[in-house]
C-alpha cells in the first residue's frame, strides 16, 4: 500500500476507535488513537496474515500487550475483514465478544489474551521461541506502553529475548509520553528506554511512530536484524487527530459524551478531507 | 520388617516427564533455575533442546509457556509451589486461565514437608489458590505412582493443570496391579462405617495408618483418596457423608480453601454434615526436619489419629 492508501486506512481505524469507545461509553481512547498508524501497518502491511484464515500456524503473530488499547486493535481488525465493522459498536456491552481488553477465545484474530500490564512481551516471546524450535519463519510483534514497562516482567522478558537471540520478536514501545497520573517521566520514569532496551541485547530504532515512512523503514530493519530482537521505540502523540484528546492525559482512560463525539468525528472528517487534496 | 520402597513425588515428576517426552515431541519443560531441586534435571539430559531455563523470573516463564502453548507447544513449567501459585498467580491467572491455555504447573516443594527451609518456601495455600482459578485442573498425588499416573493424565488434558508435589520421599502405596488414575475420581481405599477420613497428597498414606490406630481403639475409619482437589469428586464426598455421616479432611495445605475447603463447600450445600479440617491451622510453617513438622503439625499417622480421637470425645 502506498503511504497514502495507509493514511486512510489508519482514519477508517480511528473512526472505529471513536465510534466503539463513544458507544461502550467506556475504555481507552488516547493510547487507541497514538498507535492508530503501528496497527494499521502492522495488520495491512507489515504482517503474514489472512484474515480468513486467522489461525494459520504459519501466520505472523500480534500481542497487544498493552491490552486497555483493545479499541485501536478491534478497529483495525475489523476493518482488515477479521469481523464486522457495525459490531465495534458493541464494544463492552454486556454479551458482546468485544470484551474490554482482548480475548484469544472469543475475538477472531485476537493471537493473546492481554490486559494485565507486563503480560504480553513473555507470551511472545514464548511464540517467537515456539518459531525458532518449530523452524517457522513466521514473525511475532508485540505492542507495549511506555507506561506499562515500568512493570518488572517486562525486564524479565526483556532479559530472556535478548539472551535467546529472538530476532523474529519485534517489539514496539509506543511511547506517548503519558500515563493515568501524568507524563511518564514525572510519575516513575522508564527513561532512557532505548539504552535500556539495548543493555538487554535488543536491536533498538527510535522513530516517530505516527509517520508511515519511519514505521516502513523501521519493520524493514527490524526483519534485516539478525541474532537479535528489535525495539522500535515509536514516538507518538496520545489521543492524535482529535482536537480535544492530543497529549492530554484525560483521555487515557474516558469516553467522549455525545457533544465530544460529534467534535471528534468532524475532526476526523477534516483529516480525510485533508487526505483527498493530496 | 521389610523396607517400604519410598520415593519423593518430584522425583516422579521428572522422572514421567523422561517418558512421557520420548513419546510426545511437542513436550517442552521450563525452569527458574531450580532444575535441580524439581528432578526436571533428568529431562534436561535427555531432551536438552526442548529444556527452557528461564532463570529467576517466574512471571516471565509462565507467560513463555503460555506463547509457547498457542503454538502447539505443551509446556510443563517447573518451580517450587510457593513461585508457581504465589509468585506467579496473577501471570497463572490472566495468561494461562482466561484463555484457558493448554499449560500445566508442576509445583514442587509444596507444605510444610519442604522441611528446613522454612516458612518462606512452605507454601501452604496453592490449592486454594490454583482452585480459585475458572477451569484450573488441581491434583495433589499421594505417592510415586500416583504422581507419574497424574503426569501422564496432565499432559493428556486439553487444558490448564496445576500439579503438586511435595520434597519428602514418602511410601509407595498405590503400586497394586489394578491401580487405575482418572482426573476427578476419588479412590476409597479402606472402608468404614463409623466416620470418613478424605486426605490428599502425602496425609493419604499418614490417613491409612492413623486408621489402623483408630481401629485399635474400636473406631472403624472410612479412608478416601482425593488426588484431584477441582474437580472434586462430589459424589464420593456425598456417598462418603451419608454412609458414615462424620467428616475428616487431611492435607498438608491450610485449612483455608484447600481440600477441607472444598469439602466443607460441597458438604454445606448437599449433605450438611459434621466435618472437621485437620491441616495447618491458618498460621505460617517454620524450619526443621520434614518429619518432625508433620509431627509438630500432627499431620502424621499419631497426630491425626490424636486429632479424630480428641473431636470424637
Amino acid at each position: 500500500m502506498t503511504d497514502l492508501e495507509l493514511k486512510q486506512a489508519a482514519l477508517l481505524v480511528r473512526k472505529g476507535i471513536i465510534e466503539g469507545v463513544h458507544s461502550a461509553k467506556a475504555g481507552h481512547p488516547g493510547g487507541s488513537l497514538s498507535a492508530a498508524e503501528l496497527f494499521t501497518y502492522l495488520y495491512f502491511e507489515e504482517m503474514n496474515i489472512d484474515p480468513r484464515n486467522p489461525k494459520d500456524p504459519d501466520r505472523d503473530r500480534f500481542v497487544l500487550s498493552k491490552g486497555h488499547t483493545a479499541p485501536g486493535l478491534y478497529s483495525t481488525l475489523a476493518n482488515r475483514g477479521y469481523f464486522p465493522v457495525e459490531d465495534l459498536l458493541t464494544l463492552r456491552h454486556t454479551g458482546s465478544y468485544l470484551q474490554g481488553h482482548p480475548d484469544m477465545k472469543h475475538i477472531p484474530g485476537v493471537d493473546m489474551s492481554s490486559g494485565s500490564l507486563g503480560q504480553g512481551l513473555s507470551a511472545a516471546a514464548g511464540m517467537a521461541l515456539a518459531g525458532k524450535l518449530n523452524k517457522k519463519d513466521y514473525r511475532v510483534y508485540v505492542l507495549c506502553g511506555d507506561g506499562e514497562i515500568e512493570e518488572g516482567q517486562i525486564w524479565e522478558a526483556a532479559m530472556f529475548s535478548g539472551f535467546r537471540k529472538l530476532d523474529n520478536l519485534c517489539v514496539i514501545v509506543d511511547n506517548n509520553n503519558l500515563q493515568i497520573d501524568g507524563p511518564i517521566d514525572q510519575v516513575c520514569s522508564p527513561y532512557p528506554i532505548d539504552k535500556k532496551f539495548e543493555s538487554f541485547h535488543f536491536h533498538v530504532i527510535n522513530i516517530d511512530g505516527n509517520d508511515f515512512g519511519e514505521i516502513r523503514s523501521a519493520f524493514e530493519e527490524a526483519k534485516q536484524t539478525k541474532d537479535k530482537p528489535t525495539a522500535i521505540i515509536a514516538h507518538t502523540l496520545k489521543g492524535k487527530d482529535i482536537s480535544f484528546m492530543e497529549n492530554s492525559v484525560d483521555w487515557h482512560g474516558k469516553a467522549p459524551n455525545d457533544e465530544e463525539y460529534e467534535i471528534a468525528m468532524e475532526d476526523l472528517r477534516k483529516v480525510g478531507e485533508a487526505l483527498c487534496q493530496k | 520388617m521389610s523396607e517400604v520402597k519410598k520415593a519423593a513425588t518430584r522425583e516422579s515428576y521428572g522422572n514421567a516427564l523422561v517418558e512421557l517426552g520420548r513419546e510426545h515431541e511437542n513436550l517442552i519443560v521450563l525452569d527458574a533455575d531450580l532444575a535441580a531441586a524439581t528432578k526436571t534435571g533428568v529431562f534436561r539430559k535427555a531432551f536438552p533442546e526442548r529444556h527452557i531455563d528461564c532463570g529467576i523470573a517466574e512471571a516471565n516463564m509462565t507467560g513463555v509457556a503460555a506463547g509457547l502453548s498457542t503454538c502447539g507447544f505443551v509446556p510443563f513449567i517447573s518451580t517450587f509451589a510457593m513461585f508457581a501459585a504465589g509468585r506467579s498467580y496473577e501471570q497463572v491467572r490472566n495468561s494461562i486461565g482466561y484463555p484457558h491455555l493448554n499449560v500445566k504447573i508442576g509445583a514442587t516443594h509444596a507444605g510444610i514437608s519442604v522441611g528446613e527451609d522454612g516458612a518462606s518456601h512452605q507454601c501452604l495455600e496453592d490449592i486454594a489458590l490454583m482452585r480459585a482459578i475458572p477451569g484450573m485442573v488441581v491434583i495433589n498425588p499421594s505417592d510415586d505412582v500416583e504422581a507419574r499416573a497424574a503426569v501422564r493424565a496432565a499432559y493428556e488434558y486439553d487444558g490448564p493443570v496445576y500439579l503438586r508435589f511435595g520434597r519428602l520421599a514418602i511410601p509407595v502405596m498405590n503400586d497394586g496391579s489394578d491401580y487405575r488414575f482418572e482426573i476427578g475420581k476419588g479412590v476409597v481405599l479402606r472402608e468404614g462405617k463409623d466416620l470418613t477420613i478424605i486426605a490428599t497428597g502425602l496425609c493419604v498414606h499418614e490417613s491409612m495408618l492413623a486408621s489402623e490406630k483408630l481401629a485399635k481403639k474400636g473406631i472403624d475409619a472410612q479412608v478416601i483418596n482425593i488426588h484431584t482437589i477441582k474437580p472434586l469428586d462430589e459424589d464420593l464426598v456425598l456417598r462418603a457423608a451419608k454412609q458414615t455421616g462424620r467428616i475428616f479432611t487431611v492435607e498438608e495445605h491450610s485449612i483455608v480453601g484447600g481440600l477441607g475447603g472444598a469439602v466443607a463447600e460441597a458438604l454445606s450445600e448437599k449433605c450438611p454434615t459434621k466435618l472437621t479440617r485437620i491441616g495447618v491451622n491458618d498460621v505460617f510453617g517454620e524450619s526443621g526436619p520434614a518429619k518432625e513438622l508433620l509431627h509438630k503439625y500432627k499431620l502424621d499417622a499419631e497426630g491425626i489419629a490424636e486429632r479424630i480421637q480428641e473431636e470424637l470425645a
